[in-house]
């Protein structure tokens, strides 16, 4: 074979292997749409196909208007609770996470390979692991109904990635800047405020990201601590209705992609931070 | 005699007062949030806490008997065996992070192909698991495997294979040498490694990108074929960017509570029970809160020794901390 032919060949063979992937990607999200859509609000689907005869956004309908079959409680209102809880989580995370991180990334203080080290480790801790001394301190403190204790909890859960991701990318902020302006009067507070803040704007942005989908997905702890279901979230919501056996596959599915649409547009507008930022340390080392 | 090195090391704490006051929001939120329950169950694991005890916080102190009973398999919940859970959850780490490691790596380097077309449009396809909620994917999955209604059995069928497997349910080990993996093994396993692959193909692109071209125009000249390229080059430069990634894998995966609680459920029988997924049990719904902060503190040990293993093996935090 000539060489030209041979490399026609390879890349065939690698656009099948390829394409063969993006299917099995693909799969399951073309399969969840394609049940979203169907008219016959079937309980259980019977058939591999893409847009269903007679699709329509019946399902969806009936997700906004009674999205949660055991009370009476508006898809608003869950709404309202998921926003508030990543939001709260995504605000308090990066303002607690960036201050933390200026102090670890910029000062040689006692305790602070010990105190990186540690956050790591509690990083790496599954919230099962601590979720019985955690169900007893909020239920004994009647903190369990609260969407702030929630708030508060997942804050410490995505505070050690906060801290590792920010103080990596400040590490990388060149500390000329900052003693150029210290030389010129200025003190640190404005320092970390005027100069290592917007010029970590990426990095801020994917930690504001991490926390928001974090607090908009999280379900289990939710499910363990909120009773009242006008302080639930969208995610426990779309949790209970998989326990529920009568519930029509159609609305399980119409229900799924309105919980993911969010995560999807936020991931796909800052894709290209989240990947640097996650891999920062693997492309340093 | 005076010891100098405490006074310099009060001298230093005293000179750095600003970066303390920098950390103290977080270091409150982690002292209330993290340290003090993980205190409280240093205390708990050691006492008989149930349910009763949630009125009135007095249980009695019992020594190690939670550890003994967690150890030796004697807890009252069905199906829970402390080792089986363990190995298990060993091997199910090490199959997934090989099946990531090596799809993502491939597709990495399919899509790093000189004057291969298209690579934009396919990698932003290839990253869509990624972008999902894993717990949605998670139970999109659970209901792919459905044994009548699921889109495996439908496609399965489809493709005239045999189709009516019990995914979920049947306690029998599909490929008989490896006879304590039943079929839910494999149903969580195409889950995570669907949810996986897209992390890994991420780092090893980049990691592919920053290796100059002139080592492999050198090699060619040299005469080596791509498969020694692929060996002596490639391979080579990208482990130390892998390193931190894997590591990763390794915690994500062995903590993967998504996946197995919301596809499997730990069943058939407890067989596909992963340590935090019996954890979360032992609380909610069983209310063992003794035995729970017993079995939490040795997940916790079990973990340090996971990362510090890792840590060393792979050098991931070396150049970062």
């Amino acid at each position: 074979m000539k060489p030209k032919a041979k490399e026609k060949f390879k890349h065939l063979i690698l656009h099948l292997y390829v394409i063969f992937w993006i299917a099995v990607a693909l799969f399951p999200l073309l399969w969840i749409i394609s049940m979203a859509l169907d008219p016959r609000n079937i309980s259980k689907p019977t058939t591999l196909t893409l847009i269903p005869p007679g699709a329509t956004l019946d399902s969806f309908k009936q997700v906004f208007a009674r999205p949660y079959q055991g009370a009476d409680v508006s898809f608003a209102r869950l709404l309202w609770n998921s926003l508030l809880v990543a939001g709260g989580t995504a605000m308090f995370s990066v303002f607690i996470g960036a201050s933390a991180s200026y102090a670890f990334s910029r000062f040689k203080f006692p305790g602070r390979q010990t105190g990186m080290m540690s956050f790591l480790i509690i990083f790496m801790l599954p919230t099962s692991a601590i979720l019985a001394p955690l169900f007893v301190i909020l239920t004994v403190l009647h903190l369990s109904t609260s969407l702030w204790g929630l708030i508060f909890a997942y804050t410490s859960f995505t505070l050690p990635f906060a801290i590792w991701n920010l103080k990596g990318y400040f590490d990388t902020v060149p500390k000329e800047l900052e003693e150029a302006a210290l030389v010129d009067g200025c003190d640190r507070n404005s320092a970390f405020f005027r100069i290592i803040l917007p010029l970590s704007t990426p990095a801020l942005a994917v930690t504001l990201l991490f926390g928001f989908m974090n607090g908009w997905t999280e379900w289990m702890l939710a499910w363990t601590f909120l009773s009242q279901p006008k302080s639930f979230t969208l995610a426990m919501t779309l949790y209970n209705m998989v326990g529920q056996w009568n519930t029509p596959w159609s609305s399980f599915a119409a229900f799924s992609i309105l919980v993911s649409v969010p995560i999807l547009i936020i991931w796909f507008l800052l894709q290209k931070y989240i990947v640097s930022g996650l891999t920062l340390g693997g492309v340093k080392g | 005699m005076v010891d100098y090195s405490d006074v310099a090391l009060w001298e230093r704490v005293r000179r750095n007062k600003l970066a303390y006051r920098y950390i103290l929001p977080a270091a409150i939120v982690m002292a209330v949030v993290t340290a003090y329950p993980i205190i409280y169950q240093l205390w708990m694991a050691f006492t008989n806490f149930s349910i009763i005890h949630l009125r009135d916080p007095h249980p009695d102190f019992v020594g190690l008997r939670n550890f003994i009973r967690i150890l030796k398999n004697q807890v009252t919940l069905e199906n829970f065996n402390f080792w089986r859970t363990l190995s298990f959850n060993v091997i199910w780490t090490f199959v997934n992070v090989f099946f990531h490691v090596i799809i993502g790596i491939s597709l990495a380097v399919a899509l790093n192909t000189p004057r291969f077309a298209l690579k934009r449009f396919y990698r932003s396809f290839l990253i869509v698991p990624w972008a999902v909620p894993a717990y949605i994917s998670a139970l999109i999955w659970r209901n792919m495997f459905d044994s009548q209604f699921g889109a495996i059995n439908l496609l399965l069928a489809k493709l005239g294979l045999p189709h009516n497997i019990a995914w979920l349910s049947n306690p029998s080990a599909p490929i008989k040498f490896f006879s304590i993996l039943p079929y839910s093994f494999y149903a969580c396993l195409i889950t995570n490694v669907w949810l996986g692959i897209a992390f890994m193909m991420v780092v090893a692109s980049g990691a592919l990108q920053s290796i100059p071209k002139e080592m492999y125009e050198a090699a060619k000249i040299d005469g080596a074929s791509e498969r020694q390229q692929f060996l002596h080059i490639t391979l080579p430069l990208i482990r130390f960017a892998m390193a931190p990634a894997i590591m990763l894998g390794i915690v994500w995966t062995f903590n993967q509570f998504n996946v197995i609680y919301l596809v499997s459920g730990g069943g058939p029988l407890g067989r596909t029970e992963i340590l935090v997924t019996q954890a979360y049990k032992l609380v909610n719904p069983s209310g063992l809160f003794g035995i729970a902060s017993a079995f939490g503190l040795i997940v916790f040990l079990i973990l340090l020794s996971v990362t510090l293993l890792t840590n060393r093996v792979t050098r991931a935090t070396e150049s970062v901390i």
